[in-house]
């Protein structure tokens, strides 16, 4: 790839005495491919968010997409916002996630506290249990006829309860908590505390870090869910993000937003033009995740992410 | 079975914690473990009964929207037909038996085998195309010696990783489909856009090049890690015995990142006939079946698009079945070429 790829310690930012001086053109291309890298994942995103923001006339002008922002027109927003089936999967998707990530975070810390004990009572056939996940997977038919056959059809249960367990994420709870000492533990028993307790009074607050990184990776996970919703979702009004995403750009349907047939008090009667509006849709999507992203950066880099998996 | 082997995906630095501390702690927890399992089982109950209440809760889950849905697979064996009950289970006991009928109609339907082979031929492509990618990445990026910059250009990379695959298919439309910002520039400057977004003979280029730009940065971190835990004392000495960059990253770099390649090596050998689903539900009627058409489709468009369950189910159970083989074949040549692989021997 690169005419310079000799690996340096890391701790150090300057070059090691033993290593030769750069070349010019070993410089230059690793510039020149890093840079197209960066750009390859930044130009969509910045072309995305600049014609979300334009006007109709900035739009027409620049015969479609917008590369350079001359205006703030953030209309497009307000129309997505102001009710009809945006507005509804927005809040389709936030209900889930919230529900979702508690649902799981919940459930996941109180097995990966369980199972963080060896030599409990049925340590390794539970441990066993969840690893099993990974080799055995449920086929699409079966998980179709038992959500429905719950009667999930058409219930936002039926795009979180199917995937609220990730074992990996157990899995990696599980490692933390057991990473803790065992003294801090044996001194909270003697002094009367009961499991629970241990682990909202000292196992929570001590791995707080590896828990909320978990939480993200739960929230992301519900937040971009796509074909649960097309299995099991079939009301127009509980469609979450991702669906309306996948009908706006790729099928072609335009945006049907209850708003955008009304005029927009104090903005002018001009509806904005439709490409602005599915620019929209498509920064709403990525938001959640943009925000989150730093708080997991954050943590991954610190090397929470260990998946010791262990018999 | 087996065992899955400790520490064998650890990504990023663990803890500070230094070996011989870890097997010391080892050796006490199975100190602890063997006192334990001499009490009686009444008396562990009593002691253990709030941890085994807690796992209750993940267990039942998993029950019932894993292992029963699991089970729920030898359907594959019926004429399932949903209308002869009143619920799936009802259907289930009414329908029925028909012993391998539903694999002898898959093995006859040239779609199903045409499916396989797209499946394949993808994860052959990706193998070549997708999979050096991160690792080429990994060691360019380890080579930049300005922290800031490093940073920088991780951040930027890893993104896409957490956007949903609507989302990127949505991008890749937007940037180079037919009304995309490439085709618009195109045209303006009096030139006609090629297909890309429709152009089933560049299907392959298509789906890798946005599974490039979604994961390519995310997979980097795994060889980062292992790029990071080589001993710099190495490098040291191979420059002062005389060997120059490239026979340094021969000789050091690349022997370094062995054992973490032959593990992520074996894992997509395994999963060869996982593909991805979304990313093809997406683009499969843009692209058409011929293309598009993987396994995981023809499960859905067979099962529950045309409603013959049973023959989807029945796919699906061939391709969970040779998924298996697949990931056991994989991990024991991983064992023949002296590496951990995924779970150790028992």
């Amino acid at each position: 790839m690169s005419a310079d790829t000799v690996v340096r310690p890391r701790r150090k930012s300057s070059r090691p005495v033993w290593e030769e001086k750069p070349t010019l053109l070993g410089q230059f291309s690793k510039g020149t491919i890093l840079t197209a890298v960066v750009a390859v994942v930044i130009v969509p995103l910045w072309v995305v968010v600049v014609t979300s923001l334009s006007s109709e006339k900035t739009i027409n002008e620049a015969g479609g997409y917008v590369f350079v922002p001359r205006e703030f027109d953030p209309r497009a927003y307000l129309v997505i916002f102001s009710g009809g089936q945006v507005t509804d999967a927005i809040l389709v998707s936030t209900i889930v996630t919230l529900a979702g990530t508690a649902l799981s975070l919940i459930v996941t810390v109180l097995a990966a506290y369980g199972l963080s004990r060896p030599g409990t009572l049925g340590h390794r056939s539970i441990l066993f249990y969840f690893l099993l996940t990974f080799l055995i997977y449920p086929g699409m038919i079966p998980s179709y006829l038992v959500v429905t056959g719950l009667g999930l059809k058409d219930n936002l249960l039926a795009l979180i309860l199917p995937t609220a367990i990730s074992a990996f994420n157990l899995v990696v709870l599980r490692a933390f908590f057991m990473s803790i000492p065992g003294e801090l533990y044996d001194s909270a028993r003697m002094d009367g505390a009961g499991e629970l307790r241990i682990l909202t009074r000292i196992v929570l607050p001590l791995s707080k870090a590896v828990t909320a990184v978990v939480g993200l990776f739960y929230a992301v996970g519900y937040w971009n869910a796509f074909f649960n919703a097309i299995l099991y979702i079939d009301r127009n009004d509980l469609q979450p993000i991702q669906r309306v995403l996948q009908q706006f750009i790729l099928a072609g349907q335009s945006p049907s937003t209850s708003g955008a047939a009304v005029a927009i008090p104090g903005l002018g009667s001009s509806v904005p033009p439709s490409l602005a509006i599915k620019m929209a849709v498509v920064v709403v999507t990525i938001v959640p995740a943009l925000i989150v992203y730093p708080f997991i950066q954050r943590h991954f880099t610190k090397g929470v992410i260990i998946g010791a998996v262990k018999g | 079975m087996s065992e899955l082997a400790s520490e064998s995906v650890s990504i990023g630095a663990p803890s500070t914690a230094s070996e011989p501390e870890v097997k010391a702690k080892k050796a006490k927890k199975n100190d602890k473990a063997v006192s334990r399992q001499q009490l009686s089982f009444g008396k562990r109950l009593r002691r253990d009964w709030p941890l085994l209440l807690m796992c209750f809760p993940a267990m039942a889950l998993l029950l019932v929207f894993h292992y029963v849905p699991s089970l729920g697979n030898i359907i594959a064996f019926q004429d399932y037909n949903p209308f002869v009950g009143d619920d799936p289970l009802e259907a289930f006991l009414y329908s029925e038996w028909i012993g391998f009928g539903n694999f002898e109609y898959l093995f006859g339907t040239q779609a199903f085998w045409d499916s396989v082979i797209t499946t394949l031929s993808i994860t052959a492509f990706q193998l070549v195309f997708y999979f050096p990618i991160p690792i080429l990445l990994a060691i360019l990026l380890n080579s930049i010696l300005s922290p800031k910059i490093r940073s920088l250009v991780q951040s930027v990379v890893y993104l896409p990783h957490f956007f949903s695959w609507v989302l990127v298919v949505s991008l890749f439309q937007m940037m180079l489909g037919g009304a995309g910002l490439l085709a618009q520039t195109l045209r303006q400057a009096g030139y006609t856009p090629p297909e890309i977004m429709t152009n089933p003979d560049t299907f392959m280029f298509l789906i890798t090049s946005q599974a490039l730009w979604k994961d390519a940065g995310w997979g980097m971190i795994v060889f980062l890690a292992a790029l990071a835990a080589i001993d710099t004392s190495l490098y040291e000495a191979a420059a002062a015995d005389g060997a120059g960059r490239w026979r340094r990253m021969w000789h050091i770099t690349l022997p370094g990142l062995r054992s973490v390649i032959v593990l992520l090596l074996i894992l997509r050998l395994g999963d060869a006939l996982n593909v991805g689903f979304e990313q093809f539900i997406l683009q499969r009627e843009m692209v058409g079946r011929e293309a598009a058409e993987v396994v995981d489709t023809y499960v859905y468009y067979q099962g529950i698009a045309v409603q013959q369950w049973g023959v989807g189910a029945a796919a699906g159970l061939f391709k969970a079945v040779i998924g298996i083989l697949l990931i056991v074949g994989a991990n024991k040549l991983a064992h023949r070429f002296g590496e951990q692989g995924i779970y150790s021997k028992s």
